[in-house]
């Protein structure tokens, strides 16, 4: 039951911060605060409670379930699910969220009420996709977090750079992501009607439609609608469109839901259904996903080099870093999988950081173009320094989480495709290169404009100051997330071992 | 002849019909506009209350089975709500308002008849029955040049597609020699020939352009910009959906339309109505235009079950039929009441409901809904519709259709969008059109919201309706 409150409580806070604009400005933000820690407390309870170690010997891999029935007429449930993966990315949610509410403190000041039933609701929504183990259900979270990101980007987003509007931004999200979600559902339907047809049983159920034996002509074809809704959402390179300009329009809650959370939802999808439900085929698939991968990593970063708009570049870095865990996912190895939920989580710290930093310089003053930055560093105490332990964790440095994330990727991912990791290392040379750019254009270099602006209050301090720790406490001892999510990984790291040996095996006999 | 279980099964029809008259007789005795809401109103809820426990039977060349009843809830549920938007609508009209309702009783009649249809005459019969009074609806504020021009648009273009129908049942009468679907049927033994295909095409034909499919989609969209805004969701809901039925239950009974040639062309009728649909509409700025292309698309989905043609078409066209019709209810149901009491032009411009969310946010929040639902959404009803769209095309296998179906959901969301956020931009400095004050407590409003939330309903909880109308579809 407490996993159908850690969906509810979301929509429910959501609800009440549009009514609470009656009480007053700061009554919506005080609410949305409160079920977000709400939120990141009690998924910070079930992680303290809950052993892990445990899972692995026991029958079921799930730390928490919950089902019942919904639509019987397609043997669809309401069937919730938790395992250290899914925990741990709900933890981040919660504190993502919270983030997100607080560094909108200032910035967002019309339609307060609307805009953190907004908030909440794509959190909600997100929590769902994580937790959801029913394939209809799966979708329908998918499919509905779209909206309220939506309404946040068209809303309250910014009209920046050349020709480009926030609405159009916004519609070109929703459109990439809702077309790419009808894909996947058409296929999750083929899978079920095979299911039927094999067995006579209908049913959504993940555990029910693990095994499904799909003839041989379809499942690529099925396993790639699954793909490409995942690689809209990472994004992989040629769907990726919608990315910078949804980044780059959206407010600074926006953006750091968008890169902290909501991309996660993407691996966590290949993950949890992609490579378990199509072993075989995503074997067979691995190489073409890791040269989407390596194009990603370098296509990323070269454009991330040559971006004017602060918060496009780090949209760009979001693309390279998204590389790394499409390749380490398809690599198949256990180490690798770790490394690609590590680098997830610091991900998701790292690119929040300097998403609310180019909020907050944003607010001092009143551009994101770097053209007209530089020499900040004299200008503003202490949020300079600030940027550099980002960029800094951004590019990978040693003691930060990024770094031994990547490091276990490319470790990982050796023994299996040792030439991918060479090129793949290149994009830590070229992250270092974006990130000094970065560093350079907006805070050293000439001064653009004199005068001191103000620095950071208690608010931003606090922000900044979490996120730091968090970056580097998992840099420096992340064996906690490894333990939490070992059975996870060991899993599917089996699961793709057989898709490859059975590959073998075909192949063999076609030879 | 009638036995008195066929009277008993002719109920809700005989109720309807009798309302009619007595509505007639009432206006010719003393006019008075509420009055004869009521009446209309009265018996078509009459009529829906005696629904369930009419019994389904077969009298003279008619067959009133699980389907027939399922089309006539739907179909009294949207006359009554038009009935309902119709009457605030109307108070502002200069010149006879009674008559509106006797002709929406005729056109309910008539539409009841032809779900229920098992005889080709029959089945001419009740769509004349039910296009002549639109005809007039459509006309009705004819001192307005676009209504009277929809009006004889929708007459003339009308008139060519029954000749079109009727050519059609001429061919299969010259070589089956039977007018009943039963006979037709059982006169088939081997494969058809050319003049049965040929009398089958020009059906379909003839139909089809009632359902606006593309190519026969022209008079759509003035159609739907000019009529009255009650008149455009009577002919959105109610007509539409009567004549699917009834071309759904042709294709069941007839064999002949499982003929290899005329599949084709159904699957290529259904791809050019469902992306042709959402084209056009990309660029509309008239709202009415807009849902009229909205609803070309979503007749177009629907073929996807006339092309698969087994029992669960049957059951999908049944859930996709209530998410339309309350979806679409509920979007007219807005702009009707924005343009209540109507003053010469209804409120139609997308410009007119800018910043509609922070004034009226309600009414915002129902309009929203129902985009969302026309857009299939989770956790609107319009989604389960898609679903099982999308489903029954899965199951049978037929891949161009549901890529059609995703392409053309793809390209609709775009406009979808367009208008919702249209709804909470910032609201600009001049003096707009709106609703008048009390909207809420007056019944339209109340039946809007009601609608809406029903939307929300069938789309977190859809069990109970799928198992009413799979009950339906069965029996």
């Amino acid at each position: 039951m407490i996993l159908v409150w850690l969906i509810v409580i979301p929509f429910l806070g959501g609800l009440l911060c549009w009514q609470a604009d009656r009480w007053g400005e700061q009554a919506p933000r005080w609410i949305a605060l409160g079920t977000m820690l709400f939120v990141l407390v009690i998924s910070l309870w079930l992680w303290g409670t809950g052993d892990f170690a445990l899972q692995a010997e026991a029958d079921t891999p799930w730390l928490l379930e919950w089902r019942a029935d919904w639509i019987p007429r397609f043997g669809i449930e309401i069937h919730l699910a938790m395992d250290g993966l899914s925990l741990i990315l709900v933890a981040l949610t919660g504190f993502l969220g919270a983030l997100a509410v607080l560094c909108s403190w200032h910035e967002i000041g019309n339609r307060i009420g609307f805009f953190h039933l907004n908030l909440l609701w794509i959190l909600g929504g997100v929590v769902g996709v994580f937790l959801a183990l029913d394939l209809f259900l799966f979708f329908l979270f998918w499919e509905m977090m779209l909206v309220p990101m939506y309404f946040l980007i068209a809303l309250w987003g910014h009209s920046g750079s050349a020709g480009q509007t926030r609405i159009r931004a916004a519609t070109r999200f929703f459109i990439y992501t809702q077309a790419s979600g009808l894909l996947m559902l058409v296929a999750i339907l083929a899978l079920v009607f095979i299911h039927f047809g094999n067995t006579g049983e209908l049913s959504f159920s993940y555990e029910v439609l693990l095994n499904t034996e799909v003839p041989e002509a379809i499942a690529p074809w099925l396993m790639l609608g699954f793909f490409v809704a995942f690689a809209v959402k990472l994004p992989v390179v040629p769907f990726h469109g919608w990315l910078p300009d949804a980044h780059a329009q959206a407010p600074t809650a926006g953006s750091v839901d968008l890169a902290g959370i909501l991309l996660k939802t993407a691996a966590y999808g290949m993950l949890r259904f992609a490579l378990p439900l199509f072993p075989e085929e995503s074997a067979a698939f691995a190489p073409v996903a890791m040269v989407l991968g390596l194009v990603g990593i370098v296509y990323g970063a070269v454009l991330a080099c040559g971006q004017q708009d602060i918060k496009r570049l780090i949209a760009y870095t979001s693309i390279s870093h998204m590389g790394f865990v499409l390749i380490a996912i398809y690599s198949g190895s256990e180490l690798a999988i770790q490394g690609a939920v590590v680098l997830m989580v610091a991900h998701a710290f790292s690119s929040a950081g300097l998403f609310i930093l180019s909020g907050q310089l944003y607010e001092r003053i009143h551009t994101r173009d770097m053209r007209i930055m530089g020499g900040l560093w004299g200008r503003i105490p202490t949020l300079p320094g600030f940027t550099l332990c980002f960029v800094a964790a951004s590019l990978g440095m040693p003691a930060t989480a990024n770094f031994v994330g990547e490091f276990m990727i490319l470790f990982g991912t050796f023994p299996t495709a040792p030439v991918v990791v060479v090129i793949a290392s290149t994009g830590l040379v070229m992250a270092a290169i974006y990130s000094l750019i970065l560093m350079q254009r907006v805070h050293f270099g000439p001064v653009y404009r004199q005068g001191a602006l103000a620095g950071p209050d208690w608010r931003e301090y606090g922000m900044m100051l979490a996120l730091l720790a968090l970056v580097l406490l998992v840099g420096l001892y992340p064996q906690p997330l490894l333990d939490t999510t070992a059975v996870m990984s060991g899993t599917v790291a089996e699961l793709f071992a057989g898709g490859v040996e059975s590959l073998a095996e075909t192949t063999g006999e076609v030879r | 002849m009638l036995t008195a279980a066929d009277l008993l099964t002719l109920l809700p029809l005989i109720i309807v019909g009798a309302t009619a008259v007595v509505a007639m007789l009432v206006i010719a005795w003393r006019r008075h506009h509420a009055g004869t809401a009521l009446i209309a109103g009265t018996g078509l809820v009459l009529a829906l209350l005696v629904l369930p426990v009419t019994s389904t039977g077969s009298p003279p060349l008619m067959q009133v089975d699980g389907l027939a009843l399922m089309a006539a809830t739907l179909i009294l549920v949207s006359a009554l709500v038009t009935v309902i938007l119709s009457h605030h609508y109307l108070s502002g009209y200069i010149g006879p308002r009674e008559e509106f309702y006797l002709l929406l009783l005729c056109a309910t009649a008539g539409a009841l008849g032809l779900v229920a249809s098992d005889h080709l005459a029959m089945l001419f019969i009740s769509l004349e029955l039910l296009s002549m009074p639109l005809y007039g609806m459509l006309a009705y504020s004819f001192r307005a040049e676009r209504s009277l021009e929809a009006g004889i648009k929708y007459l003339l273009l009308s008139a060519a597609a029954t000749a079109f129908l009727l050519f059609g049942m001429a061919l299969i009468y010259a070589r089956t020699g039977h007018l009943d679907l039963a006979g037709i049927a059982g006169a088939l033994a081997g494969a058809p020939d050319a003049w049965m295909l040929a009398g089958a095409a020009l059906m379909i034909v003839g139909l089809g352009f009632k359902l606006s499919v593309v190519p026969f989609h022209l008079w759509t969209p003035d159609v739907y910009q000019g009529g009255p805004a009650p008149a455009t969701i009577f002919l959105a809901t109610v007509s539409k959906l009567a004549v699917f039925v009834v071309l759904l239950r042709l294709v069941l009974a007839a064999p002949v339309f499982h003929n290899e040639w005329l599949q084709a062309v159904i699957t290529v009728l259904a791809l050019l109505t469902m992306l042709g649909g959402n084209l056009l509409a990309l660029f509309q700025s008239n709202l009415k235009r807009l849902l009229g292309y909205s609803s070309v698309a979503h007749f177009g989905y629907l073929l996807v079950a006339i092309a698969v043609g087994n029992t669960l078409a049957i059951e999908t066209t049944g859930v996709y039929l209530v998410t339309y019709l309350v979806t679409t209810l509920a979007a007219f149901g807005v702009v009707t009441l924005i343009s209540s009491p109507f003053g010469g032009e209804d409120a139609d411009g997308l410009p007119l409901y800018r910043g509609l969310f922070w004034r009226r946010p309600y009414l915002a929040a129902v309009m929203t809904v129902s985009f969302l639902s026309l857009a299939g959404i989770p956790l609107t009803a319009g989604f389960i519709g898609k679903f099982y769209v999308i489903a029954l095309g899965v199951s049978d296998s037929r891949w161009w259709l549901v890529g059609g179906v995703v392409a053309g959901s793809a390209i609709g969301l775009y406009y979808y969008l367009r208008v919702m956020v249209t709804l909470y931009l910032p609201e600009p400095g001049m003096r707009r059109r709106d609703v008048t004050n009390d909207w809420g407590s007056r019944l339209g409003g109340v039946t809007l919201l009601a609608l809406a939330v029903f939307i929300l309903v069938l789309g977190i909880y859809p069990a109970p309706m799928i198992d009413w109308v799979q009950g339906l579809s069965i029996g």
